[in-house]
C-alpha cells in the first residue's frame, strides 16, 4: 500500500506487521477484520458453489450424501458466525462508530483487539474442523443428532463458534459503552447518525443473545464429551428446549445481520439524495423497536416442533409486528429519495438493490410467519430463499454499498466507478436469479438439505445455479477492482460524495486519533438543506 | 442545543471546554477526563455483567423447564446435596463480598494497607469456597451421583438432568470464582505496588463488581439446588 509521503494517516503511522497485529487503533482493527471476513466469505462461497453444483442435476452425482451434508453445514457455520455476524459491525462499525460520535477511539481499544484475536482463534478452530472432515449437523446443531448422533467433529466446531461468539459480545459491549460515554461535545443522542443508532440496537442484541447460544452450545459439547445429559431424551431431556435456547439467540442474530445494513442504507440514502433523512426519529426508533421485537419471535422457528399452538399464535403475531418498524424504514428511505437530488453513484446502485431485495425478503417472511402456510413451507427452499434475501440480498448488498461508500475514507483511494456499477448490477441480477427460483422450488415442495430431487424441478435448479455463477462473478469483480484501487486508485479527497457527518470532516484516510482538532457538533444529523429546524424527539 | 450537558451527557461526560489542563498519568489518550474514563469502565463492567446474566440465564431456563417436568426427581435429588456445606459456602461468599467492598473503599480513601489486607482476605475466602466445593464434588463421585454410565442411585427419571444441571451451574460458577481469584491476585499485586489512588481506582472498583456478581449467582444457586427439597416437604 503506497500513500503520498506528505499525508499523515492511520495507515502509515508506525508501520509493519507488528505495529498492525498489536494495534489498538479501531481503524486498523477494522481493516484486520475486513481482510479476515473476506477470507471467510470466500471460503463459505466455495461451499455454496459446491452445493449449487450438486443441485444442477436431479441425481446425487457430484458428492456423496455425507459430503453434501458437510458442505451445507460448513457453508452455514462459516457464513453465519464468521461472515455475517461480524461483517458490518466489526468492519464498518469498528471503523466508523468512534469517528461518527466524534471520539478518538472506542471506549476499550485493547478489548477491541482481543475481540479480533478471539475471532481469529475461533476461525482457526473451525478451519481445523474443516481439515479434519467438517461437521454434518447443519449450522443449527440441532439435538439429539448433534449430541449423540453425529460422528463428526461437532465438539470442536462448537468450541470454535463459542470463542467467535465472545468476539461478537466484546464488539457489542465496546459499542454500547462508546455510544454512552464517548460522544463529542454537542453530539446529542438525536444528532447521532442513524448508523450509530442501528449499531447500538445491534450491540444490545449481541450482548443479550450471544451468551445464551454460547452456553447452549457449551451444554451440547458437555453432553458429547462428558456424558452429561441436558437435552438427551433417554434421560428425560427435551431436545425442543435446545431449539428454544438456540433460536433465542439465532433469531435475533438475523437482526444482528440486518440492523447494521439498515443503518448503512440510512446513511447512503441521505448522502446520495443530498437530503435530510425523512423522519429521523422514526428511523432511529424503529431500529430499537426491531431490536426489542427481535427477541420475542424465536418461537416462529418451532411452529412444527411440538410447540403449543397458542404459543405459536403469539409468536406469529409478534413476528408480523416486526414488519411495522421494518416498513417504517423502507417508507422513510423512499420518502427521503422523493424530490432529493439523487446522484447515481455505485453506492446508490447498492442502496436501490438493497431496498428491492429487502422488501421481497421481508414480505416473504410474513408468509412464513403465518402458521398455516408455514406448515407447507417449513424446511423447504422457500425458507432458504427467504433468509438469503435478507441475509445476502439485504446484509451483503448493504455491506458492499457501505464498503463502496466509505472505501475512499478507509483507504484514501478511489475505485473504478464504471466497474463498480457493473458489479452492483451483476450482483443484483445474479442474486435474483439464484434465489428467486428457490421460492418457486420451495412452494413446489422441494425440501432443503437434500442432495437429490425429482426431475421436474430441474429447470428451477439450473436457473438458480446459473444465477449463482453470475453472483460469484459479481463478487469477484468487486474484489478485484477494490484491491486494485488500493495500489493504483486515485487519491481520494476528504469528502468525495459531498456528504454530511463527522467522518467526512476529517482527512481520507483519517489520522490515527481521527481528528486533528477535537470536534464540536453544532448541527443536526444530515443537515443537507439547513432550515434551522431540528428534530427534537427526546 | 448549546449546552451539551443538558442533552445526554452525564455530569462526567466530556466537558464543554476541550482538553483538560492537567493530564493524569493513568488517563488513556482517548478519554477527555479521568471522570469519563471511570464512567466508561464502570458502565463497561455492568454491560459485561448483563452478558453474564444471560450466560447463566440459559442454564436457569433449562432448570425451570426441567424442574416443572420432573418435580419429584428434583426434590429427591436435592436431598442428596449437602446443605451444611452449601450453607457454609454461602456464608463464606457473603463474607468475601464484605472484604471486597472494604478493599474498594480502602482504595477510594487511599489506604494501601487496607487494600492489601482486604484483598488477601477476599482471596482466602474465595479459596475456602473452592476447597469446600472440592469436597462436595468428591462426595458426588463417591456416591455415583455424576451423570453418565456410572450414575447408579435409585432416583426417579429426571434426576440425571438435575445432576447435569447441578454440575454445569456450580461448575461454571466455580470457574468464575477461579477467574475472580486470579483477578484479585492481580489487584493485590497492583495494590502492593501502590497503583491505586483516590483519583484512580477503576480496576479494583470494577473487579469488585465482578466479584459481587459471582456471589449473587451463588445466592440464587443455593436455594434452587440445595434448599429445593425442603421447599416441597418442609424440614
Amino acid at each position: 500500500m503506497t500513500t503520498a509521503p506528505d499525508r499523515h494517516s492511520y495507515l502509515d503511522a508506525p508501520y509493519g506487521l507488528k505495529a498492525w497485529l498489536l494495534t489498538k487503533d479501531h481503524k486498523r482493527i477494522a481493516m484486520l477484520y475486513l481482510i479476515s471476513i473476506t477470507a471467510f466469505f470466500a471460503l463459505g462461497g466455495i461451499f455454496a458453489a459446491g452445493i449449487r453444483l450438486e443441485l444442477l442435476t436431479p441425481k446425487g452425482d457430484v458428492w456423496t450424501a455425507d459430503t453434501y451434508n458437510k458442505l451445507f453445514s460448513m457453508h452455514g457455520v462459516i457464513m453465519v458466525f464468521f461472515f455475517l455476524v461480524p461483517s458490518i459491525p466489526a468492519t464498518l462499525g469498528n471503523f466508523l462508530m468512534p469517528i461518527m460520535v466524534g471520539a478518538k477511539d472506542l471506549a476499550f481499544p485493547r478489548i477491541n483487539l482481543i475481540s479480533w484475536y478471539l475471532y481469529i482463534i475461533g476461525g482457526a478452530i473451525v478451519v481445523t474442523v474443516l481439515a479434519m472432515g467438517g461437521i454434518d449437523t447443519g449450522w443449527t446443531f440441532y439435538t439429539p443428532y448433534s449430541a449423540i448422533g453425529s460422528n463428526t467433529h461437532v465438539t470442536l466446531a462448537i468450541v470454535g463458534v463459542f470463542v467467535a461468539g465472545f468476539s461478537s459480545i466484546l464488539t457489542g459491549f465496546n459499542f454500547i459503552v462508546t455510544v454512552h460515554r464517548m460522544r463529542a461535545p454537542g453530539m446529542t443522542w438525536f444528532r447521532l447518525p442513524l448508523f450509530v443508532w442501528s449499531m447500538y440496537a445491534t450491540s444490545i442484541q449481541m450482548i443479550l443473545g450471544t451468551p445464551v447460544v454460547a452456553i447452549t452450545l457449551a451444554l451440547v459439547a458437555a453432553e458429547r464429551s462428558l456424558g452429561l445429559g441436558i437435552f438427551d431424551p433417554k434421560l428425560g431431556g427435551d431436545p425442543v428446549l435446545f431449539q428454544h435456547l438456540f433460536w433465542f439467540y439465532s433469531h435475533p442474530a438475523v437482526y444482528i445481520m440486518i440492523l447494521p445494513s439498515m443503518g448503512v442504507i440510512s446513511e447512503l440514502v441521505a448522502a446520495m439524495a443530498r437530503k435530510q433523512i425523512f423522519g429521523y426519529g422514526f428511523v432511529a426508533g424503529s431500529s430499537i423497536a426491531i431490536g426489542v421485537l427481535g427477541f420475542l419471535v424465536w418461537g416462529h422457528h418451532l411452529f412444527v416442533s411440538s410447540q403449543s399452538i397458542y404459543a405459536g399464535m403469539v409468536f406469529s403475531i409478534i413476528t408480523m409486528l416486526v414488519a411495522v418498524p421494518s416498513a417504517v424504514k423502507v417508507f422513510n428511505w423512499t420518502a427521503t429519495f422523493y424530490k432529493g437530488s439523487i446522484s447515481w453513484e455505485s453506492p446508490t446502485y447498492y442502496t436501490i438493490g438493497f431496498m428491492g431485495l429487502f422488501l421481497i425478503g421481508g414480505l416473504t417472511g410474513l408468509f412464513l410467519a403465518t402458521m398455516g402456510l408455514d406448515i407447507h413451507l417449513h424446511d423447504t427452499y422457500f425458507v432458504v430463499a427467504h433468509f438469503h434475501f435478507i441475509m445476502v440480498g439485504g446484509a451483503v448488498m448493504a455491506f458492499l454499498g457501505g464498503l463502496h461508500f466509505w472505501w475512499p475514507k478507509m483507504t484514501g483511494r478511489m475505485y473504478n466507478e464504471p466497474l463498480a456499477k457493473t458489479a452492483a448490477v451483476l450482483v443484483f441480477v445474479g442474486f435474483n436469479l439464484t434465489f428467486g427460483p428457490q421460492f418457486i422450488l420451495g412452494y413446489l415442495g422441494m425440501p432443503r438439505r437434500y442432495y437429490s430431487y425429482p426431475e421436474e424441478l430441474q429447470l428451477w435448479n439450473v436457473l438458480s445455479t446459473a444465477g449463482a455463477s453470475i453472483l460469484g462473478v459479481g463478487y469477484l469483480l468487486a474484489f478485484t477492482y477494490l484491491v486494485y484501487s488500493l495500489f493504483y486508485g486515485e487519491l481520494a479527497p476528504a469528502n468525495p460524495w459531498g456528504a454530511k457527518g463527522l467522518e467526512w470532516q476529517t482527512s481520507s484516510p483519517p489520522p490515527t486519533f481521527n481528528f486533528d482538532e477535537d470536534p464540536v457538533v453544532n448541527e443536526p444529523a444530515y443537515d443537507y438543506n439547513p432550515s434551522g429546524r431540528e428534530v427534537h424527539v427526546g | 442545543m448549546a449546552n451539551p450537558s443538558v442533552h445526554g451527557h452525564g455530569p462526567d461526560g466530556p466537558p464543554a471546554s476541550l482538553g483538560p489542563a492537567t493530564h493524569h498519568p493513568r488517563q488513556q489518550h482517548h478519554f477527555y477526563s479521568m471522570g469519563q474514563q471511570l464512567e466508561a469502565s464502570i458502565l463497561g463492567m455492568w454491560v459485561f455483567l448483563v452478558t453474564e446474566v444471560m450466560f447463566f440465564g440459559g442454564m436457569f431456563m433449562a432448570y425451570i423447564v426441567y424442574r416443572n417436568m420432573y418435580p419429584i426427581a428434583f426434590e429427591a435429588s436435592s436431598h442428596e446435596l449437602n446443605v451444611t456445606m452449601g450453607a457454609a459456602n454461602t456464608l463464606v461468599l457473603i463474607c468475601s463480598s464484605l472484604t471486597m467492598v472494604l478493599a474498594v473503599r480502602s482504595a477510594q480513601v487511599g489506604s494501601r494497607m487496607g487494600q492489601i489486607v482486604n484483598l488477601i482476605l477476599t482471596i482466602l475466602l474465595g479459596s475456602t469456597f473452592l476447597v469446600i466445593k472440592y469436597f462436595e464434588y468428591a462426595a458426588k463421585f463417591e456416591h455415583h451421583l455424576v451423570p453418565g454410565p456410572n450414575f447408579t442411585p435409585e432416583l426417579p427419571m429426571g434426576s440425571q438432568l438435575y445432576f447435569s444441571l447441578y454440575f454445569c451451574l456450580t461448575g461454571i460458577h466455580a470457574l468464575h470464582m477461579v477467574i475472580g481469584i486470579g483477578i484479585m491476585l492481580v489487584m493485590l499485586y497492583w495494590a502492593i505496588k501502590g497503583r491505586f489512588t483516590p483519583d484512580y481506582y477503576n480496576p479494583i472498583e470494577i473487579s469488585g463488581l465482578y466479584w459481587h456478581f459471582v456471589d449473587i449467582v451463588w445466592i440464587f444457586l443455593f436455594p434452587l439446588l440445595y434448599l429445593l427439597g425442603y421447599h416441597f416437604n418442609g424440614v
